[in-house]
Formats: C-alpha cells, sequence, structure tokens
C-alpha cells in the first residue's frame, strides 16, 4: 500500500481544566476496514471521535486526512471533507418526517418550497438501500421505535457523501436482528472503500465485525491489532491494564455484621432482578458499563422511578416496601447524591444557604412554619467550613461555584439532614484530584460512624480504593459481587463485559 | 495533611459573613425605586397638580386591585406557573358580591365569604389542573379565564348591579388617615406576602420549586401540594380584588376588569420578577404596580390621548425589562 492512510492522529490530546482526558493518542485508520476501537468507561473513546469530527476541539496535537492536513472547526468542516459521525444520543428531530430528518440540511427546494415529492423520492431511495424497506418516508420520526430511530440516524449520515464514518455505540439500542442487519450494510459500505471506526462494549461485535482493534486505557492508547491475533480475554486484559495497576492506599473497613439494607429482586424498566445487602459501616461499590444499569438501580431504590417489583427493607423498615416518592425513602433513612448535580441535585441559582438546609427545613429550620434563618446560616457556615468549600460567602449562588464545590454542596445537604444508608452516584464526575480526596475521606467517615455507603462508579480505581466489596452490573443484571481481598482489576472487567462476549 | 496543602491559600479567603443587610436592600429595590423616583420626577415637572397630597391619594387608593392580584401572581410566576383567570376571577367574585347584596339582601360578610371561597376553589382547580396532571399553566388558566367570565355573565344576566354604600365604605378613604380600607388591606397583604415568600418553608419551598422541580423531588419533598396552595391563594387575592375594585365602583361590572392579568403580569416583571420561575419578590411587585399607577395618572393629567398612553406604558414595561435583563447579565459578569 502506498497511498497514505484515510486519517492519521498524532500526539492527540484533551485536557479539560486539568484533567487529561485525552493524552498522545497517535494512531490510524485506513479506508476499506473497520477499525474498532475499545476501552473501559472515560478511556476517552468518546472524546477521541469527537475530536475527529470537530464537535471538539483538541488541546494539542495534530491530524492529517488523505494525507492533507486537517484540523477541524466544527462539524460542517469535517463533513465538508467526508467524515459522518453517528453518535450514542440521537439528533433527529422528532416531529419532523423520517424524509425530512434524511435531508435536513439540503431539502430539495425551488425557491424556498419543499418538493415534496421529490423529497420522499429521495428517502425512499436511501432508505431501500439500507434494506429499511419497512420504514414509511412520511411517518414521524418520534412514532418510531428507538432501534429503527438509530437505523434512521445512521441512514441520515449514510446519504451523505461519506468517506470516513464513525458509530459510537451504534447497537446499543438495536435488537440482535437489527443489529446484524446494520453489520451487512457496514460490511458492504467498506468493501465500497468507506473507512469506519466502530466504538462498542460488546466484544463479541467487535471480534465479529472488525478488521482492526485499537485500545485505549486512561485516555492513552495501547495498542493497535490485528482482530483476528487477538482474544476478546486478551482485548480485557489489555483495557484494564492488570500491570500497570497504582498502589493502593492503605485501606480499613468499618463494616460491622449488622444490615442496614436488604434490596430484594428489585426489577424496574431496564434493571433485572436485583438483590443485594448493605451492611452497617460498609462502603459498598457498584460498577459496571454506562448503560448497565447502575443509576437506574438507585433510582429505583430511592423511589425517584418507580420500580415494578422488589423490595426494600431498612433497619427502621423491617417488612419490605418499595418507595413511590423520594420522601418515602427519605423518611425510611435514605438519602442519595444524584448523578446530574445540575439536573436534579442542586437548585443552581440559590444560595448556598438554601441548597444546604433545603432537606431538612422540617423540622430542623423552621418552627411552626417559621424558618429559622440563623440556625440555616450557621451549618450552612460550618458545613463550608468542614467540606473545605472554596466559595466567597454563603449567600452565593451554587452555580458560580466549581464543579467540585458544588458537589460538595450537593452531599452537604444530606449530611444535615443525615440518614443511614446514603446512596453516591458518580460522586466525583469531573472534579478534580484535590476535592476528590475530600469526598472520599467524607464517605470514609460516614463509614466510621455506621453509615452504610452505595456508591455507584464508572471509575473503577475509585471504587477500588473506597470501597469494601465492589458489586458487578452488567446488561441489567448484577452478575457478581466482589470482596476487597479477593478482587482484581480483571476479573471486575471480565464480569462487567460478561453479559457481551457470546 | 494533604488537603491543607491543597487548601490553605483558599481556606482564608472565605467569608461567611453575609454581605450587609442594608445594601442588600439598596441593591435589590434601588432600581426600582429610582424609576419610580423618576417618573414622579418628571410628572412634578411637567404639570402642578401631580406632586399634592390629593392626587398621590388618588393613586393609592386606585391600586387595591392590581396590587392584590400581583401578590398572587408573584407567588404563581416563582413556582413557575402563569395565572391568566385573575381578571376573569376577581370580575365573578365582584358579580357574586353584587349579587348577593343587591338581589338578595345578604350581609356584606357573608356574600364576601362566598365570593372568597368560590375564587379560592377556581384557583384550586386551575393548580390541581396544571400542577396535578403537569399541563402548562398557561392553558388551564386561559380556560378559566374564558369560564369565569362567562359563569360571571351567567350570575349577573350580563347587566351590571349597582350596590351602593353598603359596599362603599370598604374603598372610601377614612377621614383621619384619607387612606382607603382597601389600600391598608392591599398593603398588608404585600408585607404578608413577602413575610411569607422570605420567611416561611412554604414560601422556601416555592422558590426551590420554581428553581428546579426535579431537585426538589429528588431532595426527598413532595411538591405539589405547595404549587396548588399557590394557584389557590392566587384566586383568593382575586376574590380580594373583587371586593376591592366592586366597593370602589359600587357597582359589580361584568364586563370589568377584562385585561388586568397582563397588568398585573407587568408588574411582577417590572419588579423583577422571573417568568422562568425561581426568582420574585412581592415588595418589588407592588413597587411595579406603583410605576404603573404612576404613570396612567401622571400621562392623564398632562393630558396624554388615551393612544398615546398605551404606546408609552407599553414601552415603560419594555424598557424595564431590558434593564433588568441587562443588570443581571452585569451581576453575572462581576
Amino acid at each position: 500500500m502506498t497511498a497514505p492512510p484515510l486519517l492519521q492522529t498524532k500526539s492527540l490530546t484533551k485536557r479539560y481544566g486539568s484533567v487529561n482526558v485525552l493524552s498522545d493518542v497517535t494512531m490510524h485508520a485506513r479506508d476499506g476496514e473497520i477499525h474498532a476501537l475499545v476501552g473501559a468507561n472515560g478511556a476517552g473513546k468518546s472524546t477521541l471521535c469527537k475530536i475527529i469530527s470537530g464537535l471538539v476541539p483538541a488541546s494539542g496535537g495534530t491530524m492529517k486526512f488523505d494525507g492533507n492536513d486537517y484540523r477541524p472547526e466544527n462539524k460542517q468542516s469535517s463533513e465538508s471533507v467526508g467524515i459522518q459521525i453517528v453518535q450514542q444520543e440521537l439528533n433527529l428531530i422528532g416531529t419532523l418526517s423520517v424524509a425530512e430528518n434524511l435531508f435536513l440540511t439540503r431539502l430539495p427546494n425551488r425557491g424556498g418550497v419543499l418538493r415534496g415529492r421529490d423529497l420522499h423520492h429521495q428517502a425512499r431511495a436511501v432508505l431501500d438501500r439500507f434494506g429499511l424497506t419497512a420504514i414509511e418516508t412520511h411517518t414521524a420520526v418520534e412514532s418510531l421505535g428507538v432501534g429503527h430511530q438509530q437505523m434512521v440516524e445512521i441512514a441520515t449520515a449514510l446519504a451523505r457523501d461519506c468517506r470516513l464514518l464513525i458509530l459510537d455505540e451504534p447497537t446499543a439500542a438495536l435488537t440482535g436482528r437489527e443489529s446484524q442487519q446494520l453489520f451487512e450494510h457496514l460490511r458492504r459500505l467498506r468493501d465500497e472503500g468507506v473507512g469506519i471506526i466502530y466504538i462498542s462494549h460488546r466484544l463479541d461485535e467487535v471480534a465479529s465485525l472488525s478488521d482492526r482493534i485499537t485500545i485505549l486505557r486512561d485516555g492513552r492508547f495501547v495498542e493497535t491489532r490485528d482482530t483476528a491475533s487477538m482474544t476478546t480475554d486478551e482485548m480485557i486484559a489489555l483495557m484494564s491494564g492488570e500491570e500497570a495497576a497504582g498502589q493502593i492506599a492503605e485501606h480499613q473497613t468499618y463494616r460491622r455484621d449488622e444490615i442496614a439494607m436488604r434490596v430484594r429482586q428489585i426489577t424496574s424498566g431496564f434493571v433485572n432482578d436485583v438483590s443485594f445487602d448493605v451492611r452497617r459501616g460498609e462502603r459498598f461499590g457498584i460498577t459496571g458499563l454506562i448503560g448497565s444499569g447502575r443509576t437506574e438501580l438507585l433510582r429505583a431504590i430511592f423511589g425517584a422511578d418507580v420500580a415494578t417489583a422488589g423490595e426494600v427493607e431498612l433497619t427502621d423498615v423491617k417488612d419490605g416496601q418499595l418507595f413511590s416518592h423520594p420522601a418515602d425513602a427519605v423518611a425510611a433513612g435514605l438519602a442519595m447524591v444524584t448523578e446530574d448535580r445540575k439536573q436534579n441535585g442542586l437548585l443552581l441559582s440559590q444560595s448556598i444557604i438554601t441548597n444546604t438546609t433545603l432537606c431538612s427545613l422540617r423540622p430542623q429550620f423552621s418552627r411552626g412554619g417559621l424558618l429559622r434563618i440563623g440556625d440555616e446560616e450557621r451549618i450552612a457556615s460550618s458545613m463550608v467550613t468542614n467540606l473545605e468549600t472554596h466559595c466567597e460567602h454563603i449567600d452565593q449562588s451554587v452555580g458560580t461555584l466549581s464543579g467540585g464545590n458544588q458537589q460538595k454542596i450537593a452531599i452537604a445537604k444530606w449530611l444535615v439532614h443525615d440518614a443511614e444508608v446514603f446512596l453516591f452516584d458518580e460522586p466525583t464526575r469531573g472534579i478534580d484530584v484535590a476535592a476528590r480526596r475530600r469526598i472520599y475521606r467524607l464517605i470514609e467517615s460516614l463509614a466510621k460512624n455506621d453509615k452504610a455507603c452505595v456508591i455507584v462508579s464508572s471509575d473503577l480505581e475509585e471504587l477500588l480504593e473506597t470501597c469494601d466489596a465492589i458489586a458487578v452490573m452488567c446488561d441489567g443484571k448484577m452478575v457478581e459481587t466482589f470482596q476487597r481481598d479477593k478482587w482484581s482489576r480483571e476479573k471486575i472487567m471480565q464480569a462487567s463485559f460478561s453479559g457481551y462476549v457470546s | 495533611m494533604e488537603s491543607r496543602k491543597d487548601h490553605a491559600g483558599f481556606v482564608l479567603r472565605v467569608r461567611f459573613v453575609k454581605q450587609s443587610k442594608w445594601l442588600q436592600i439598596g441593591i435589590q429595590y434601588g432600581g426600582l425605586i429610582a424609576v419610580l423616583a423618576l417618573l414622579i420626577a418628571v410628572f412634578s415637572a411637567c404639570s402642578k397638580n401631580f406632586l399634592q397630597p390629593a392626587t398621590l391619594l388618588t393613586i393609592a387608593n386606585q391600586i387595591p386591585d392590581l396590587t392584590f392580584l400581583a401578590v398572587g401572581m408573584t407567588l404563581v410566576l416563582i413556582v413557575g406557573g402563569i395565572d391568566l383567570s385573575v381578571g376573569s376571577l376577581l370580575a365573578l367574585s365582584s358579580a357574586i358580591l353584587g349579587v348577593l347584596m343587591a338581589n338578595y339582601g345578604w350581609p356584606i360578610w357573608a356574600a364576601f365569604g362566598i365570593a372568597m371561597l368560590v375564587a379560592g376553589l377556581c384557583g384550586t382547580i386551575n393548580g390541581a389542573i396544571s400542577v396535578g396532571w403537569g399541563i402548562p399553566s398557561f392553558i388551564v388558566t386561559l380556560g378559566m379565564l374564558e369560564i369565569a367570565r362567562g359563569a360571571t355573565k351567567v350570575v349577573t344576566s350580563s347587566q351590571s348591579v349597582y350596590i351602593g354604600s353598603q359596599v362603599e365604605w370598604f374603598g372610601q378613604p377614612i377621614a383621619s388617615l384619607r387612606l382607603s380600607p382597601a389600600f391598608l388591606i392591599a398593603v398588608l397583604a404585600v408585607i404578608v406576602g413577602q413575610f411569607v415568600l422570605t420567611r416561611t418553608v412554604f414560601g422556601r419551598y416555592c422558590v426551590a420549586i420554581g428553581t428546579n422541580k426535579e431537585a426538589v423531588r429528588m431532595s426527598g419533598i413532595r411538591a405539589t401540594p405547595y404549587a396548588i396552595a399557590v394557584f389557590a391563594i392566587s384566586g383568593l387575592m382575586c376574590g380580594m380584588a373583587g371586593l376591592a375594585q366592586t366597593s370602589r365602583l359600587s357597582t359589580a361590572d361584568p364586563n370589568g376588569a377584562v385585561g388586568i392579568e397582563l397588568a398585573a403580569i407587568a408588574a411582577c416583571v417590572i419588579g423583577g420578577t422571573s417568568l422562568m420561575g425561581g426568582r420574585g419578590s412581592v415588595v418589588s411587585s407592588f413597587i411595579g404596580v406603583l410605576i404603573i399607577q404612576v404613570l396612567q395618572t401622571g400621562l392623564a393629567q398632562i393630558g396624554v390621548s388615551d393612544a398615546n398612553k398605551q404606546i408609552i406604558t407599553g414601552s415603560v414595561i419594555v424598557l424595564a425589562v431590558l434593564l433588568d435583563a441587562l443588570r443581571n447579565r452585569l451581576s453575572h459578569r462581576s
């Protein structure tokens, strides 16, 4: 092969603040190949693809496309050279028809007037080419199932002039048959000379579909190899980097024998029949790939989503029940620090005081419905001091704080309220190292005081460092629970992927 | 130990003392009061008669209706809703009052009690449907606007009902104070409203719901009853406004108070209440009412035609909101 590879990246780096999410990634993808990109959560796969398709700018490094320097400024400039990306989240407009979505950027028109017949004619041709004969071009996209929507999204990308196609977890919402159809199309496209970069957690798919595999770990390039020369076990070993494990700080357990919370056969949406026990003073980690049902599990326990079956039993509530509103869960002694503090954890435009005392206004900070503002200020100040929250003053709105300090407020409000069992969903996402350490110490001190903590995290290192036991979720089920003395990164990774390896 | 190192530089900067209370009040109300003072100054310069006790007392005795409505509207806007039915509910409670007193000879307290009951019930229905079923309050209260107006016409057979002196005392100035009971009670409503908003659990929850309903739910708080109660309060304020208007006009007019909901919303928005919810102050809305009324009276006094009055009033509303947006942007930057 004398022609240069279709896409080359050299030392690509992406920093968010002081955090490196991608460092020094050098790889290349050829035309006419399906190139799989694999790695654990947070390995940098999606970020790499966003940089290639111009959705986010790189902080450093260079790229070459088709031998020429390539420096996309936005999605349009990547599309103009022939790069199309299909992201995990759908980008369709639900109320518009399939045909309109397919040709949204170039609707056939004459002087601004839509040419409906041409539009549907062209759309029909595109859909037929991908075997989507069952989809009617006039239907509104929102009335299609998620699988079909995904297929329309992919068809939209392919309908445009495309030399390099990037697919980020395209099969997450597809059924087995739909996936197989998709793979056929992808193979056909490859044979036509299109380069394809394919991200997936499903290693069996990757093994059967791809020609070469690039493995990323912690934002770094690990290796590119021919698929044929690798087993899925080897992939997992490379992704987990067992040999590169860092030293773990000394761990002390505060676990007691008494059970604080018994969860029985919770079934809620995607979550399927999950049972586990948490003891007083225990730090119980839950890991798994994104989409394995971890957040859904916590929400079902907390009553944020109504579970279809199951029971939650706490020390104060002996006969198991399901909570239908978070208020019931809180009354029974639960607290939940949510994953997305902006969406549902904090009142961003309100002050530190308001946020800190929100859960505990009744009865702690009021008498006869009247607020005890002096008490509120006192507690908010002491929380700010204790958690080392950086702020100007406690009247400051929480939205003006940095992510780590916002998270401290989100936790503080539950510390003020107090609970027996604390549920933490991604407690350190997007937080700098210092704040992260502070939050680990905080969780440790909760354990020391006999509180049970359930910690959901995508960051395995975090759980290995803090937890007494780690449970692994995969495909909506809790597949295995490891105790501290028996776990290894590789075993946990293996369990995480267990449902996806045939 | 480690965190000491990380934080040493910052901990010193933390200041827990709040800004001084007077400074806060100055920041919060300074701009509005300046606008009000400016308007008064302009009209005083244009017309010798403006800055006379008589004019100011007239203004004071004209604003109770709008003030009551603005108190309720502020709370509704703060929880992220809107209440378009207030004008019709005012007219409905006025009609009930009129018909019961004039046609059936009921005493004022009994007739007023029924009027309040009906207005409160209509407000509760607004809240129950919009909050309980998650339907935009814009639509629900728009429906109530039509329903209540229709009901008003049914109750009065579309005729004005003259009541007379039995009801007039409420809107007439008390001799020694030269202010009407209606005005005094309206001011009391403003004070109580502001107190409820800033000093009670109920008020705090209202602000929280308007800021982020989902976060409130995830904090283990059942928000629905609070939000419904806010619409009920708005309904009750319509009942009060109905009494105030009826007493001022001695008459229940089935076609009265059309479009007053927009004036109430304008007063709140001039006062800096956010249409997106989560931010607002009853006192500021009251100053908004004063600004609107001073503008109306002042323009009338210097002989501006009705048409031009409308144009100017509209411009002032947009200008006030623009200024508020500008102020926000500046304070966010700093």
